[in-house]
């Protein structure tokens, strides 16, 4: 936090020179947050990663293809669903869709919106985990998958409707966060050291790449249907 | 809205909301252990505190996030374009914007960038893992100044784009050409890192931040709509990364491999 607070206040009072607008309730918001995140993180790592890790150590290892998948795919939803950033976002975006005429602007038109982004990018983030782990396995070249997943991108793109591009590239990297890449990047580094002939280093990352593309893909053909 | 009604009315929908986001993640996570693993959980205490810490701290959070980073991430954008500030006038404000004029938000953005992700803790996990795990060929402070460069010069380049009203998917095929190009020519070990050093920088902090940067900005400069115009600048922060970690490779590479060289060299003249 202190690199951002330094570069704002830079700007703030030698550039603008201006007092911030608001300042107590900005002060009280920043030690909220600051508060809020140190807690989250705390309690991630007593209670969710220990377990999260070990358990994507042993699915790795114990080989039951079934199994392993359904995790898979439930990791990357259960975090995706509560990323706060991606709960952030969301509703920005159906306030602002609310405010330019996309959707009826009533609270529960809203938060309707929102909750079906969400489980729209959590879906994405499932499938591109099961995707990821497959291709662990069976040792597919990443970049097949990503000149493949943006070739996609592109198309879809031409027949999205403007108002959820913008929303559709941000949810790429606004899924992968505090919660999502540990847990993940765990399940991936755990499978790639115990199987053999995959190195850690190349086949061990890759699964955030993934589960950046599909949020994309997932987001636009959701704007396609709802707008 | 007063600061007290927050604390109570708010805070206690924002709880419950909380308690239905984290759920899923709980049931996963319990559920597997108990029904596939079929393995008991130890210190079962203290992974409920542990619970309490998460559902109480994501709460704090997200009221914290209405109230301080979206107003200070809106406020920024809001003063850096402002016609007085830009011009020394409200008189004479030109009909036409040049992108010029706003070089104080391009440097603003590029530092806000920077800034975020230097001291980014995923960032960091993600830098020293790397480093364990290429042998020490990757360092830990080469890999992190890497993505906060292209952080930064990607948030630049995307609020020069929703000054301009560029469309967003031009800049971002455009920039996925590139790193596929890239990819051909980078040292195999850091192409999946690299991909993933993408998603990994836009944290939990600086999303809300930029988010309601974008957002200003478009609200505020003369024809740009917000729905359209104001996301895009965290798809602009993921690309840019990719772009200069695979470059931060090569040139550590081509750096080794001019080293060996001349060292050879040397030892074949002596």
């Amino acid at each position: 936090m202190l690199p951002i607070i330094l570069v704002i206040g830079f700007f703030q009072f030698l550039i603008l020179r201006q007092p911030i607008p608001n300042l107590m309730d900005i002060l009280a918001g920043l030690l909220l947050v600051i508060l809020g995140l140190a807690l989250f993180i705390k309690g991630l790592e007593i209670a969710l990663f220990p377990i999260g890790e070990s358990m994507a150590y042993a699915f790795a290892r114990k080989g039951n293809l079934f199994w392993l998948l359904s995790f898979a795919f439930l990791l990357g939803f259960g975090t995706t669903i509560a990323e706060p950033a991606l709960i952030a976002v969301a509703d920005k975006a159906a306030s602002l869709a609310a405010q330019a005429g996309a959707i009826i602007n009533t609270d529960e038109s809203r938060s309707h919106y929102a909750y079906w982004l969400r489980i729209t990018v959590a879906l994405s983030v499932g499938s591109a985990i099961l995707i990821g782990v497959l291709r662990i396995l069976r040792g597919w070249p990443i970049l097949w998958l990503i000149i493949g997943g943006y070739t996609l991108i592109v198309i879809l793109t031409s027949f999205a409707p403007p108002e959820i591009i913008g929303i559709a590239y941000d949810s790429g990297g606004v899924t992968t966060s505090t919660i999502t890449v540990p847990l993940v990047t765990a399940l991936g580094i755990g499978l790639a050291s115990s199987i053999k002939g995959r190195t850690p280093m190349i086949d061990g990352f890759g699964l955030i790449a993934l589960a950046s593309l599909t949020p994309i893909i997932f987001v636009m053909i959701y704007g396609m249907i709802v707008l | 809205m007063s600061w007290e009604a927050i604390t109570t009315n708010d805070f206690i929908g924002t709880l419950l909301a909380t308690l239905r986001d984290v759920l899923p993640i709980i049931l996963v996570i319990f559920g597997f252990q108990y029904f596939v693993l079929r393995q008991r959980i130890k210190n079962i205490k203290k992974i409920l505190f542990g619970l309490a810490y998460v559902i109480l701290g994501l709460a704090f959070f997200l009221v914290g996030l209405e109230k301080a980073l979206f107003p200070l991430g809106e406020s920024m954008a809001r003063q850096l374009t402002n016609p007085e500030f830009i011009y020394g006038t409200t008189q004479h404000v030109r009909e036409f914007i040049r992108w010029q004029d706003y070089y104080w938000v391009y440097i603003f953005a590029l530092a806000i960038g920077f800034a975020t992700t230097i001291a980014e803790p995923a960032l960091i996990a993600v830098s020293i893992k790397a480093n364990s795990v290429s042998g020490g060929a990757i360092s830990v402070w080469g890999l992190r100044g890497a993505v906060a460069l292209g952080v930064g010069i990607g948030i630049t380049l995307g609020s020069f784009r929703i000054v301009t009203g560029t469309p967003l998917h031009y800049y971002i095929i455009a920039g996925y050409t590139f790193v596929i190009i890239q990819t051909f020519f980078s040292p195999r070990p850091i192409v999946a890192l690299a991909y993933d050093s993408g998603g990994v920088t836009t944290s939990t902090v600086t999303v809300p931040l930029v988010a309601a940067l974008g957002i200003g900005l478009a609200k505020t400069i003369p024809g740009r709509n917000p729905l359209i115009d104001g996301f895009g600048l965290i798809a602009f922060a993921s690309l840019f990364p990719i772009i200069s970690v695979m470059g931060y490779a090569q040139l550590s590479h081509w750096r080794l491999k001019r080293k060996t060289n001349t060292n050879l060299e040397n030892k074949s003249g002596d």
